[in-house]
């Protein structure tokens, strides 16, 4: 029961924060999808690592390297810390400084701009909407598996009771229903959402961000220590685990391991991210978050990468990916007080991205679909109920979809994850293009999204709605995504006019 | 060699070092609890957090920032 009241407690002080944050907002749209442009080096750091990090950089990551090995901290993060931050530099300042010139809150106002098309943003909607729906998916269901591993009752491998679960009145195991734990952290999110917009996502990522970074390296020193050591603790994890060598399931191919280099790139297209940007004050606001985002990813995959490996020999194979973390930390750290926090840091993870993705949801909604091209004069007031009334209505399909994945036995958080990656990263050709190259037109960029949209549903059908699939020998599909993508948009741009004066003066 | 043309060789450069073939089946423990492969890329991202510092340093956009307040006429600095 401690446990539970240590998360209670967390989610109380989250509350907490929305309402002062509340305080701060200033009652404009501009306040709520951009916070004024006014957010600071060190919290626009944490608001985009924290959104970047889901339950994939905590839950995704241990039950990955408990997988497939130490390969897991190369194929995401140390590939991250180069590109997202080549992103941040190059792709992230420079759509900060358009949106800032010319007053756009959404990637679609810029797109349509820039390629001088208004259908443009109704292709390209419901495709990122698409596309964020699995990142929010993993988040309710890393949360859900992650409580329900903490609450429910210890066995030990013969079957006889260890310790009772915390509610046994109320389910079979005694654990918290991952219907429950979805629920309330999707009324915990939209709170504060509601509260604030982005400038309480700022502020709600930044206390978050620091929680799941402190827990998590808590987290890696208690496990450590109740398996005699780091040194200890590696001893009794499977050799195959601390190799990249192929070995069944376990391991990856260099081919793999080169072309997943390609998935990091998705930041670059990712929506939430596009606003977090958007709230810098200025552009010397991103210096710290280019420098110290592979630092911090470090700080949080190392150790969790570590706890995966050291979980091969501790549990058996066909453990759940989405529950290693929590088990590791329930089975080996005795003290409830201490599971509470490091639930916790992982809930953090977990919301500090799911407040950014609903609130670009409303966002685009609002500003792409109902205000664009309207002919009917909306006030501030009404601007912000549109944008709360879309959160609520994606916030109530996504909780329905992620009740009908928690039905089944597996749940791939690590896979799902990637085929959001995997899209988005796909559509970077279409930013690049749209910043860097002035041939670009508006042909080439329906060709581009139209064609990526279309690989992306053929490779996602064939992995079986979420799982890994690697083609032709080893390469990853977020690759030839790319280049399909990349092609495209070339073609399509070279047999076509050239965009007009007036487009090229205005961006270049 | 001009800045933007060092920083692109570098960019490159690490995207090849990524790829640590020759680190693919050692099992070696660094510090006795650290696998090598696991070493190599935790050293990999605090290169490019370096490299990343080095880069503000050196070419950090100013006239984007003040196309941005509304100051230069072009994002690239020159005028039209």
């Amino acid at each position: 029961m401690t446990t539970v009241i240590v998360i209670a407690i967390y989610l109380g002080l989250l509350l907490g924060l929305a309402l002062f944050a509340k305080t701060l907002f200033r009652g404009t749209s501009k306040d709520y999808f951009v916070a004024s442009h006014s957010i600071g080096p060190f919290m626009l750091l944490m608001s985009v690592f924290g959104t970047t990090m889901t339950a994939f950089a905590l839950v995704g990551s241990t039950g990955k390297a408990f997988g497939t090995g130490i390969g897991t901290y190369g194929l995401m993060a140390s590939s991250s810390g180069l590109i997202h931050a080549a992103c941040f530099l190059f792709i992230g300042i420079k759509l900060w400084a358009i949106g800032k010139r010319y007053g756009y809150v959404t990637q679609i106002q810029y797109f349509r701009a820039r390629f001088e098309s208004k259908a443009f943003g109704y292709l390209l909607f419901p495709i990122l909407v698409l596309l964020v729906i699995p990142y929010l998916l993993i988040g309710i269901i890393g949360a859900a598996k992650t409580i329900e591993g903490v609450t429910k009752a210890k066995l030990k491998p013969s079957g006889d009771l260890i310790a009772p679960g915390v509610f046994p009145e109320w389910t079979d195991n005694g654990a918290i229903p991952p219907w429950f734990t979805g629920l309330v952290i999707c009324i915990v999110v939209l709170t504060y959402i509601f509260a604030g917009g982005s400038r309480a996502a700022a502020w709600a990522n930044t206390f978050q961000t620091i929680v799941f970074m402190i827990m998590g390296v808590l987290a890696f020193y208690l496990i450590s220590g109740e398996l005699g050591g780091v040194g200890a603790a590696i001893e009794q994890a499977k050799d195959t685990h601390k190799v990249r060598t192929v070995d069944g399931t376990v391991g990856v191919s260099q081919l793999t391991f080169l072309t997943y280099m390609f998935i990091p790139l998705s930041v670059g297209m990712f929506p939430h991210l596009f606003q977090h940007w958007l709230t810098a004050k200025s552009a010397k606001s991103f210096k710290l978050t280019v420098v110290a985002h592979p630092i911090c990813i470090a700080i949080v995959w190392v150790p969790c990468v570590l706890i995966g490996i050291w979980a091969s020999g501790q549990l058996p194979a066909g453990a759940n990916p989405a529950s290693i973390l929590s088990i590791m930390v329930s089975k080996l750290v005795a003290d409830p007080l201490i599971v509470g926090l490091v639930t916790a840091g992982i809930l953090a993870a977990i919301m500090s991205s799911l407040d950014s993705q609903f609130l670009c949801l409303g966002t685009m909604f609002t500003n792409d679909i109902m205000l664009h091209d309207s002919k009917k004069t909306y006030t501030d007031k009404q601007t912000l109920l549109m944008a709360r009334g879309f959160i609520v209505a994606i916030v109530i399909v996504i909780y329905i979809i992620s009740l009908i994945l928690l039905q089944q036995e597996k749940q791939f958080i690590f896979g799902l994850a990637v085929w959001s990656f995997s899209g988005f990263a796909a559509l970077t050709p279409l930013v690049i293009a749209a910043l860097y190259w002035k041939r670009s037109t508006k042909t080439g960029a329906y060709a581009c999204v139209i064609a990526v949209f279309v690989s992306w549903l053929i490779f996602f059908s064939m992995s079986g709605f979420g799982g890994e699939l690697h083609i032709l020998g080893g390469v990853t599909p977020a690759a030839i995504m790319w280049f399909i993508g990349a092609g495209a948009m070339i073609i399509g741009s070279l047999v076509s006019q050239p965009p007009s004066e007036k487009t090229l003066t205005k961006f270049f | 060699m001009t800045k933007k043309r060092i920083i692109f060789i570098v960019f490159v450069l690490l995207l090849l070092l990524h790829q640590d073939s020759w680190n693919w089946d050692n099992a070696n423990l660094i510090l006795g609890f650290m696998p090598v492969g696991l070493f190599y890329h935790a050293c990999y991202s605090l290169v490019a957090a370096l490299f990343w510092g080095i880069v503000m340093k050196v070419a950090w956009p100013t006239e984007l920032e003040e196309w941005a307040e509304g100051g230069a006429e072009s994002p690239e600095g020159g005028s039209k």
